[in-house]
């Protein structure tokens, strides 16, 4: 018989069953011959099975709601259809925030994010209740909503105050059709938070607050509502998130989702 | 968009398995697998006419997974390993079937990313070598030799008493 030797690559392919048959009948009557390599590739062929009964079960979970592949493709479509849209964008207002420190007592207002007061006093849940709170002094404020205007300026001073290790920056939803206005520092009961906020052409606000997080550093993007005013919080790498706003879910979400996208890239 | 509904969610639960396994974090890898079906949507229409959905998402979704892991290695942060080997064995068939798991999971971690990544890519997800390739952007060649080389080193690891920081020869088949 004047076969090809065997290589490697055929007992890999062998293992797969990636061979075609002549070969395989060439590879088995290899393995008879030399019992160390055919116990060899029986490991790596129990190791195959066993890797795949193993991570089976992932593939089994329910999907979880934000991968709802339908759902993207339509929040991805909702900033390109205007006139609905930009009615329902109008009502809204996004609230980003990110707040510092963990003290023993949160700030209570009238709102009630994960249940009855007295409201969560740590991680993603307080976030939000702070996001929400800072996003009903804020918004409604006609004299003085931002105290700087200028966003290197701001960027520096909310960089120190928070003692945040890398920048922060300015997401820019200009094409959602949001304009910076400005920002501030905020008081919340885990220390000083960056308030960033926004408007469209109807004067519709929409603020963000950033603080660097104690615990649940790095989560998921969490929605909450409290009466008319709807969030999205989530925490990475350290530094929490919240966008609040008075807008639909569908409105909302994709809005959340760029500012993390942009706030991603930049930390990238 | 029915077409890209038709041809990508049916990957969705892989998609999940694939980066489960390599970041060994639940919400991490959901987080990356959200992410990478953004991308999928927005580049959906750049897509090559006639070209395979499942390669093109597996690339998007590794390209991904790699930036996170390098990201994860700059910043030193570490997964608790016996933590994610639980969660990713969640339903064990049997106690010791599940503690064999984990340990073979734990072992998988051990690998270096470029031989994990191609284990995982043919062994679990069942892609060609070709579509491997595709996906990690090296020869045919490149993953063929990773896959022996991690094969090898989880079967030392597993079965064998391998000091754990001696490289791997592979003996020759001749």
């Amino acid at each position: 018989m004047t076969s090809r030797p065997i290589t490697e690559q055929d007992l890999q392919g062998y293992v797969d069953g990636a061979l075609d048959p002549p070969r395989r009948a060439e590879v088995d009557d290899y393995l008879q011959r030399h019992p160390d390599v055919a116990r060899r590739v029986a490991a790596y062929a129990q190791q195959r099975d066993e890797l795949r009964a193993a991570l089976a079960p992932i593939a089994d979970e329910p999907i979880p709601a934000e991968l709802d592949l339908a759902r993207l493709i339509e929040a991805r479509r909702m900033p390109r259809r205007s006139a609905a849209w930009r009615v329902a964008l109008a009502a809204a207002a996004l609230v980003l925030f990110a707040l510092g420190g963990l003290a023993g007592w949160s700030l209570r207002g009238p709102s009630s994010i994960s249940g009855p007061a007295p409201g969560p006093t740590a991680g993603i849940a307080a976030l939000a209740q702070e996001a929400t709170d800072s996003y009903r002094v804020f918004a409604p404020d006609h004299l003085h909503p931002v105290e700087l205007r200028e966003p290197g300026e701001l960027v520096t001073w909310v960089s120190e105050r928070l003692r945040l290790q890398r920048a922060v920056s300015v997401p820019d939803l200009s094409g959602a059709g949001y304009r910076f206005m400005g920002g501030r520092i905020v008081a919340t009961a885990h220390g000083p938070a960056g308030l960033l906020m926004y408007d469209d052409d109807r004067g519709t606000r929409m603020v963000v607050l950033i603080r660097p997080m104690a615990i649940e550093r790095d989560t998921a993007m969490t929605p909450h509502t409290s009466g008319a005013v709807r969030g999205y919080t989530w925490a990475a790498r350290g530094i929490g998130y919240s966008v609040v706003a008075t807008a639909a879910a569908d409105t909302l979400h994709p809005l959340a989702d760029e500012v993390r996208r942009q706030i991603e890239a930049t930390a990238g | 968009m029915h077409d890209i509904m038709a041809a990508v969610e049916p990957l969705i639960p892989a998609l999940r398995r694939y980066a489960r396994a390599l970041l060994r974090d639940r919400s991490a890898a959901d987080d990356l697998v959200h992410d990478c079906l953004e991308r999928t949507i927005a580049r959906w229409h750049q897509r090559r006419a006639g070209g395979d959905a499942r390669t093109w998402v597996f690339a998007i979704l590794h390209n991904l997974a790699m930036n996170r892991l390098r990201q994860a290695a700059r910043r030193g942060s570490h997964v608790a390993l016996d933590d994610a080997a639980d969660a990713a064995t969640a339903r064990p068939p049997s106690q010791e079937a599940g503690l064999r798991y984990a340990e073979l999971l734990r072992a998988v971690d051990r690998l270096p990313d470029d031989q994990r990544s191609v284990l995982l890519l043919i062994s679990v997800e069942e892609l060609s070598y070709a579509d491997a390739a595709r996906v990690l952007g090296v020869p045919i060649g490149t993953v063929m030799s990773r896959l022996s080389r991690a094969r090898e080193r989880l079967h030392q690891l597993i079965d064998g008493e391998l000091p754990a920081a001696v490289p791997i020869r592979l003996r020759s088949v001749t």
